[in-house]
């Protein structure tokens, strides 16, 4: 019963994973950290709580917030959990960093037109 | 003109309840913090030509300690978007704290303007009351703003390079 609802609701959320859900994952600086880990190779919850110097169950935790998240999938291979990158939920949270990053760059290349003007203006002043 | 390579504008949620923009001026402090505190420069680059769709229609600033500001947007038809506050820090040429106060829970703004002998390293930084605070900005901006957002996304992704 609860494995399937689990289960069901693991499906629905990979498939879509919701953005909300995904900011609140990465707010976390331990979860970043697993998540720039997990970037450079699949890793198994032992060796991710060794490396980030927490208990087993800590570690389970921040995995779980992530995988709802879509942001990592988890897999059972005998008695060994070994976690992954879920693609889809880093690239809609890419896709927002991303939006407001060009917003800020457009700013700031309008901004850096007009710090040039007035630099002009100012040598043309002292200029006189 | 500028190049986004080599200075780029850099975009990162910092811990819970932050998000830090950052980016380099090849100007002293003093000028960046001109541009920023002058109204009549201030709505000149805010919001650009080069984001097509949204404009800033009015823009009253009163730069300096309990000083209030407020900006008005139009997104194409006949309704504006109002933001507005009030400034609790202003050290010139230095550093600007504002509140943002159209909604409840507003983050609480800093820039600061960090000389690098005679260029400036800006620091936008956004801070939430609470984790919640900042989730629901995120998810209330993108609820609010869909379309220009979207909207912003593609003219900016069609428009790498200046009309």
């Amino acid at each position: 019963m609860v494995r399937a609802g689990h289960t069901l609701n693991h499906m629905v959320q990979c498939i879509n994973p919701p953005l909300d859900l995904s900011f609140a994952a990465l707010s976390d600086a331990t979860r970043r950290g697993i998540i720039d880990q997990l970037g450079r190779g699949d890793a198994s919850i032992t060796s991710l709580a060794d490396q980030f110097r927490m208990t087993l169950t800590g570690m389970k935790k921040h995995i779980q917030v992530l995988e709802r998240a879509g942001l990592v999938i988890t897999r059972k291979v005998g008695r060994v959990r070994t976690c992954a990158l879920g693609k889809r939920g880093l690239a809609a949270e890419a896709e927002w960093i991303e939006t407001h990053r060009k917003l800020f760059e457009a700013r700031f290349d309008a901004l850096d037109e007009i710090i040039s003007e007035m630099k002009r203006e100012e040598s043309d002043d002292s200029a006189r | 003109m500028t190049q986004h390579g080599d200075n780029p504008t850099s975009v990162e949620r910092r811990g819970d309840r932050e998000l830090v923009v950052t980016r380099t001026f090849d100007a002293p402090p003093s000028v960046v913090y001109r541009a920023w505190s002058q109204p009549e420069l201030f709505r000149r680059w805010w919001m650009p030509k080069s984001v097509p769709g949204i404009s800033l229609v009015s823009c009253e600033l009163d730069v300096r300690t309990g000083g209030k500001y407020r900006l008005e947007f139009a997104a194409g038809g006949s309704d504006t978007m109002a933001f507005y506050g009030k400034y609790i820090e202003v050290v010139p040429n230095e550093r600007i704290v504002w509140t943002n106060d159209e909604g409840e829970e507003g983050a609480i703004t800093t820039v600061t303007f960090q000389d690098l002998g005679g260029k400036t390293l800006l620091t936008f930084h956004e801070a939430y009351p609470s984790k919640e605070a900042l989730e629901e900005a995120l998810q209330g901006s993108a609820a609010a703003l869909p379309e220009q957002l979207a909207q912003l996304g593609d003219l900016l992704a069609g428009t790498g390079d200046l009309p």
